[in-house]
């Protein structure tokens, strides 16, 4: 007993500030906002004391998934996910095999395709609000002036303001942002498959596409499953680029991070909460089996 | 993962064939399908420049220039306005990024440190358990702690601001600071942990002579990724701080949504000054950047 405290104590110690932090920023906070979303404190009046308030259960989430409004946000959320998730995969991988065996200038162009990650969503938003600008014909500016420049009129459109797609003109920046990151990870993958499997491939006289689909693509599936989660569960939480870009209260972009913003900004802390553990259960159900699987392949 | 770079690994010898093996370099001459790789690796290139030019061109153009006729040319005066209203409304705030930024790097640096080593080298029963659950804090939605965190710092009555801001830096930076140094801890041998172990040292005694000394090179990763991750937040900055108070995300998304005229000459320079820091961390520590954005992904 005493032998195993002292074996297990000093490395807790040296744990226990994190651990605490963690314990309480992280699993503490989340119990409590579970339990705020489990009540019916939706104005300013009863988070301040003056109106009693009382336990509704799960009506809040009732509410919010019947509404129309919410179910609009978790619509735009799929769709957004759906093409930020597409795209950066695409051209990550694209990317990284075009610089995948020795070319001159690799370095250069490796860069320049990775530098947009360094740049806040917030900062990137600026400059995209104006790209994405919704002005056609006379009033065009930012790309839709630039399709007319190059003959390409009819690519023209509305972009975020259309109500039914709009967020997907969204994900383009997100794209342009994060396609680096996704390369250099492919990037990663492909510098780290040993250069005996491809000799062996060689010598054994396969094609080139036949290296790739037997060889190649096998080995990069970890690097694949990787770049999903960390795309996916960003995806899921994204919020800055829709504030820069579009506006909070515009119908056409609102996910439900939005929606906790709005509902926290108008006082309706119940509802708030419920979104944000709406939230944590949607990045939970991809982010968990991945942690699990990863844990138990290490032991 | 977390030393991983994007070099390609040095070419590895086979029986009878010495040196660099004919990976794909192919004499000089012509070749179409470099040609095409090229081609495609310009056009791309082009893609990913077309905001950075669309920034810079007109954060010099004055007020008349910005019409839709002339959207994508370049100014037809060139002036320094913009720069300077830009700075005038975004110094403070980039003041205030700093003050917030390196403290909170530094401190969830030493933490994950600290945790890296125990759960990489100094285990105990439960450490992988004890691992995954501080890593899950990387990846929930702060959505889902901000009501109730939004009371917790009003109890503890934190200064609004960059105090509160830098508390949550370093709680929320836990996670990602303990993986990234527990990856790299991993490779350092057992034998040099066990030696020191045999020479009686402790817990803390091990960590100070052996771990600490090796442990720059991702110290220098988790500091990156700590300062951009920071500097570029929005999220806590919008909900726990106001623009009188708050870091440059918010200042700046309060310049280019401002409700007065709207100027999109001093909004793209401020978009230029807002993320000069980051980039020039990415220009400078290029290397290791990459080695800090590989460190964020889980290992897989």
């Amino acid at each position: 007993m005493i032998k195993s405290v002292k074996r297990v104590g000093p490395p807790l110690l040296l744990l226990a500030p994190s651990l605490i932090l963690v314990g309480i920023f992280v699993y503490g906070l989340i119990a409590v906002n579970f339990g705020t979303s489990t009540t019916d404190i939706h104005t300013a009046a009863q988070t301040t004391g003056q109106e009693p308030s009382s336990n509704v259960w799960f009506k809040n989430y009732f509410d919010l998934l019947g509404n129309e409004a919410f179910q609009h946000s978790l619509k735009n959320l799929a769709l957004y996910t759906l093409l930020f998730l597409g795209g950066t995969l695409l051209m990550g991988f694209v990317w990284a095999w075009l610089l995948e065996r020795p070319i001159r200038g690799e370095s250069i162009f490796r860069s320049i395709y990775l530098f947009p990650m360094a740049v806040s969503f917030i900062a990137s938003g600026v400059v995209w609000r104006w790209l994405l600008n919704s002005g056609q014909d006379q009033s065009a500016t930012g790309l839709n002036r630039l399709f007319q420049m190059v003959g390409l009129d009819f690519l023209q459109n509305n972009w975020w303001n259309n109500v039914d797609y709009g967020i997907t003109a969204i994900a383009i920046p997100a794209i342009w942002q994060l396609s680096g990151y996704v390369m250099a990870l492919f990037l990663a993958g492909f510098r780290g498959i040993p250069e005996e499997l491809r000799e062996a491939a060689r010598m054994d006289g396969t094609t080139t596409w036949q290296l790739y689909r037997h060889v190649l693509f096998p080995q990069l599936s970890p690097v694949a499953l990787s770049a999903l989660i960390i795309i996916g569960h960003m995806s899921l939480k994204s919020f800055d680029l829709i504030m820069s870009i579009s506006k909070p209260a515009n119908y056409q972009t609102k996910v439900p991070a939005i929606d906790m913003y709005i509902y926290k900004s108008s006082f309706d802390y119940a509802n708030a909460a419920a979104i944000g553990s709406i939230l944590l259960v949607i990045v939970a159900v991809v982010v968990v089996p991945y942690l699990i699987r990863t844990n138990r392949k290490e032991k | 993962m977390a030393t991983l770079s994007t070099r390609a690994a040095p070419p590895k010898e086979t029986a009878g064939q010495p040196g660099r093996s004919n990976g794909g370099r192919r004499g000089k001459g012509f070749s179409l399908a470099r040609t095409l790789r090229y081609a495609a690796l310009l056009f791309f290139l082009l893609i990913v420049l077309i905001p950075v030019y669309v920034l810079l061109v007109t954060s010099f153009k004055g007020p008349g220039d910005a019409s839709p006729e002339r959207a994508w040319n370049l100014p037809s005066n060139w002036t320094l306005d913009n720069w300077r209203t830009a700075w005038d409304a975004l110094a403070p705030s980039i003041w205030r990024t700093l003050q917030m930024v390196v403290p909170s790097a530094i401190l969830a640096a030493v933490l994950g440190s600290l945790n890296g080593f125990v759960l990489a080298r100094w285990t105990f029963r439960g450490a992988n358990l004890v691992f995954t659950l501080i890593l899950f804090g990387m990846f929930i939605p702060y959505q889902a702690v901000i009501i109730p965190l939004n009371e917790l710092v009003l109890d503890l009555s934190l200064p609004s601001g960059i105090p509160t801001l830098i508390l949550l830096h370093v709680v929320f930076g836990i996670p990602i600071t303990t993986l990234i140094f527990r990856n790299y801890y991993q490779t350092i041998p057992h034998e040099l942990i066990e030696a020191a172990r045999i020479d009686g040292a402790g817990l803390l005694r091990t960590y100070a002579s052996v771990i600490l000394p090796l442990s720059l090179p991702s110290f220098v990763v988790v500091l990156i990724w700590q300062f951009t991750s920071a500097w570029n937040d929005f999220l806590f900055a919008v909900f726990f701080s106001s623009s009188q108070n708050g870091p440059v995300t918010l200042a700046l998304n309060n310049l280019a949504n401002g409700a007065l005229l709207q100027n999109y000459g001093v909004s793209m320079a401020g978009a230029l000054f807002a993320s000069l820091p980051t980039l020039l961390v990415y220009i400078v520590l290029g290397k290791y950047f990459i080695g800090g954005l590989m460190s964020g992904s889980v290992k897989s």
